[in-house]
């Protein structure tokens, strides 16, 4: 499997702080690729490397094969990348189907296209019977399948998710797990942020594990989990 | 022209400046905590003003003399108006509590106007035309103690936060909302506390420019205008930011109005500000955000 | 096509409404005096730039506090090209409307540029059009501060091309006018645009990661907005026949721009109308009133005007036509 996003030595400073440090990885194209560590490692700044909100200091980032680091967030977004926040930002005030028809209108020009996109990406996330709702009156775990759904109308090959499963019940975690793993199989690459393990190991094909802001482990889920330097900064042994 | 001339000009401007300054810090105070726009900050001035004169013209009190008890009324109203009125609007859009302040200023000018009429009023104080002379240099008395008593309520304000323990609870209001509701203060109270104080402030200087311009109903909105100029040239939320910004905008206009025409000093206030905007968004002495 | 699709999810019901309101505007001329005309014409020109300003801060989410600018730029342009050289206000409207176009982009590429937003571009808009203020006080081209007079006479006649004649002939250009914003705007909030300007004023950061490209959109409401509200400015001139600085430009006219479609319904497409019609029918009635119970000084009507839309504002947040909408039940989307 070829590469879909390489990252080469990119590191982030604020303000003296060392937030992300030489990392160093690919995804492959296809793939599932899980980033975990502590609060603090770094893994959102990293995300926001990748999708445009901020520059790295050093360091390049490459996606199917082109420069990107750099670009704007619009621009990544245009060249195949779609993302979720970790605290969730639907449109509040807009129906569930209008939020994911912003997204949808990305690469339709037609209105009616771009509607009939997102119902079909609502049916997949099990929010079709929601579209009319505005987004604010949505819980929480659908609140985050709707950011999800809003940056998969925007047809990405790669599909950031930072955080997705966090705060949600085994049985909600459980779904949304199929659902990604659906989108995979249709060929969606997905990079995941996660806290939640049980996911983490149902899905990723390969981890990469942070702690302030460096790599300290990159593998197979089996591998990863049985690292010593993961289980003491990190994992702890009870977690698996 | 002589260069005394323009040192006179230019001593003038930055005294009337520290007078502007004071107006904006109330302007400011009021932004740094409770984060609303007083878009009817100098109507609220106006009737600090036409309290002056009132009390001038019918009991001949100096405005000097009533600065503190006109401060002091103009703090029970804007404590008043913050509880009462602007408090349900602090989580509401902009330009919704900008519509309410609009209202309010329609309020105030209007009732100005049915009380006072619409001609111009002024103070003549037995000081109105002394003057010092160092030198060349003249200074007028009226604008050297209006500019020594702002200094003097800035001081107080800065005393105030810094030193007290209601101050140190209001700019923990300010910097965490909700860690303050938290640790139990009283925020609508100390909310209304600060907008108090921030008409108190434009309050004293109100009746500081008494002594310095002719007073009429209008006369808000464009000191409201010049108020919103100082304090994001200063820095929105910084206290020496406002000061030190109104001296700048006192003195561009004053020198302004004396190489060019004094009816466009205004265009060169509003071209500092735009030049802040966009060069230095967070004011002279602001804080970058991170 | 695209005149079809403008009806798509309109309730029979709010149709028959519309067109019931139609018929009344259009008939209006017939049955009012020239008071009521007049009154009629103020509230359709504030409809109208309602509609203006609404692209920008209902549609778009850019508060702007200085829309003054371009009714001045609109009215000044055409009058000065009239007064000068002759050229009549349609031909005048081809330099005017790009002339505040442009006043728009400028201010909006350099706020949008340098990141001004919030409460600091509402500060940029004001601070342009003062400037624009002091500025035309001083240009000797338009007369400065003395003002400046299009020739006046007892018009017994309408001549539209030249704009020349009775109230009646700019109560039914500003009709039209009001009409196709209407469908315009609504035109634009069904298009892929009208849907960025959504997702902007939501959450600007949100639709930049959704491939919005902010910029450029917010350039396109700036700049409609701008070259609509001049519009606006041309036939103000060409009503009022007199046009100073002190007024046009003033602040307060900025603020009476904005109020109509707030207090309707920021957003909204009927909000700029019905904020209109109530504001200025408001401020009618009030005159009325108080003089019948001879209350009429200076200053009286301004502060009862205060009160009623300081309850206005207390009582109905997100404006009167969100709730009308459902009092007369009509759906979410015809908000």
């Amino acid at each position: 499997m070829s590469a879909l996003l390489k990252v080469d030595g990119i590191s982030k400073r604020f303000r003296g702080l060392l937030a992300v440090d030489r990392l160093t990885f690919d995804v492959p194209r296809g793939g599932i690729y899980a980033v975990i560590g502590p609060n603090g490692a770094g893994k959102t700044t990293l995300f926001n490397m990748i999708a445009g909100v901020y520059v790295p200091d050093n360091g390049t980032i490459d996606f199917a094969g082109e420069r990107i680091d750099g670009l704007t967030p619009d621009n990544v977004c245009q060249r195949g990348i779609g993302r979720t926040f970790q605290i969730v930002r639907p449109f509040p005030a807009l129906s569930v189907e209008d939020n994911v028809i912003v997204g949808a209108l990305m690469r339709r020009t037609d209105v009616a296209d771009a509607r009939a996109h997102a119902h079909e990406v609502l049916r997949r996330l099990d929010l079709f019977d929601k579209r009319a709702q505005r987004a604010s009156s949505l819980t929480l775990p659908d609140r985050k399948r709707l950011e999800v759904a809003r940056s998969l109308a925007t047809d990405p090959k790669l599909l950031l998710l930072d955080e997705v499963m966090a705060g949600l019940r085994p049985t909600e975690t459980d779904r949304i797990v199929s659902i990604l793993k659906e989108l995979n199989r249709d060929g969606l690459t997905i990079l995941l942020i996660e806290h939640v393990m049980r996911a983490v190991m149902a899905l990723a094909g390969r981890i990469l594990v942070l702690h302030h802001g460096a790599a300290i482990a990159e593998g197979l889920p089996a591998e990863v989990v049985r690292n010593p330097a993961v289980i003491d900064s990190y994992l702890g042994a009870e977690d698996i | 022209m002589p260069f005394d001339v323009y040192l006179n000009v230019a001593v003038g401007g930055l005294l009337t400046g520290l007078v502007y300054g004071l107006m904006a810090l109330g302007l400011s105070v009021i932004f740094g905590v409770v984060r609303v726009v007083n878009f009817a900050h100098g109507e609220v001035m106006t009737i600090a003003m036409y309290l002056a004169i009132v009390l001038f013209s019918a009991l001949h009190l100096d405005p000097l003399i009533m600065l503190v008890p006109i401060a002091a009324v103009l703090f029970c109203f804007g404590y008043a108006l913050q509880a009462g009125i602007i408090n349900p609007f602090i989580t509401r859009a902009e330009h919704m509590q900008f519509l309410l302040l609009v209202a309010i200023a329609i309020i105030i000018i209007n009732v100005l106007l049915i009380l006072f009429g619409p001609d111009a009023q002024s103070v003549q104080t037995s000081y109105s035309y002394d003057s010092f002379q160092i030198g060349k240099l003249i200074v007028d008395a009226t604008k050297l103690y209006a500019a020594g008593a702002a200094l003097a309520v800035a001081l107080a304000l800065y005393g105030f936060f810094q030193f007290t323990t209601i101050g140190t609870a209001i700019r923990a209001c300010a910097d965490n909302y909700t860690g303050a509701l938290v640790v139990g203060l009283d925020v609508k109270h100390l909310y209304a506390l600060t907008f108090g104080l921030g008409t108190a402030c434009v309050g004293a200087a109100g009746v500081m420019l008494v002594l310095i311009v002719d007073v009429t109903p209008s006369l808000g909105p464009a000191y409201t205008l010049l108020a919103f100029v100082i304090v994001i040239t200063g820095g929105l939320g910084s206290m020496p930011g406002a000061l030190l910004g109104g001296v700048l905008i006192g003195l561009t206009e004053a020198m302004a109005g004396l190489i060019f025409t004094p009816s466009a000093k205004s265009m060169f206030a509003f071209a500092i500000l735009v030049l802040v905007l966009l060069f230095r968004p967070q004011g002279i002495m602001g804080k970058k955000a991170a | 096509m695209m005149f079809s699709r403008l009806f798509e999810n309109v309730s029979p019901r709010a149709l028959v409404l519309m067109a019931a309101l139609l018929i009344v505007l259009f008939g209006a001329p017939f049955l009012a005096n020239d008071y009521l005309l007049t009154v009629l014409i103020l509230i359709l020109y504030f409809a109208y730039i309602g509609q203006a300003w609404n692209i920008m801060m209902g549609f778009a989410g850019q508060l702007s506090l200085g829309h003054a600018l371009y009714v001045g730029l609109g009215a000044y342009t055409a009058a000065a090209l009239y007064v000068h050289f002759g050229i009549g206000p349609w031909i005048g409207l081809l330099v005017a409307v790009p002339i505040a176009a442009l006043a728009g982009a400028f201010i909006g590429y350099l706020a949008f540029r340098f990141k001004v937003g919030g409460v600091y571009f509402a500060i940029l808009t004001i601070a342009v059009a003062e400037f624009a203020r002091v500025g035309f006080d001083h240009l000797a081209w338009t007369k400065g501060s003395s003002g400046l007079f299009l020739p006046v006479a007892q018009f017994t006649s309408n001549d539209l091309w030249l704009l020349r004649g009775q109230p009646v002939m700019f109560y039914y250009i500003l009709l039209v006018a009001t009409v196709l914003a209407f469908v315009f705007c609504r035109a634009l909030l069904q298009s892929r645009i009208g849907y960025f300007w959504l997702a902007i004023r939501e959450d600007e950061e949100a639709a930049r990661s959704a491939g919005i490209n902010t910029f450029r959109y917010k350039m396109i409401a700036v700049t409609i907005s701008a070259a609509m509200t001049s519009f606006a400015g041309v036939i103000y001139a060409f009503y009022y026949n007199n046009l100073f600085p002190e007024q046009v430009f003033h602040i307060s006219r900025s603020i009476e721009i904005i109020l109509g479609p707030i207090v309707g319904g920021v957003g909204t497409l009927f909000g700029p109308i019905i904020g209109a019609f109530l504001l200025t029918g408001m401020s009618e009635t009030l005159i009325a009133a108080l003089h019948a119970v001879g209350l009429d000084i200076p200053g009286a009507k301004q502060v009862f005007y205060g009160i009623c839309l300081l309850l206005v504002i207390m009582a109905m947040p997100d404006g009167i036509w969100p709730w009308l909408a459902r009092r007369i039940g009509l759906s979410e989307r015809e908000k």
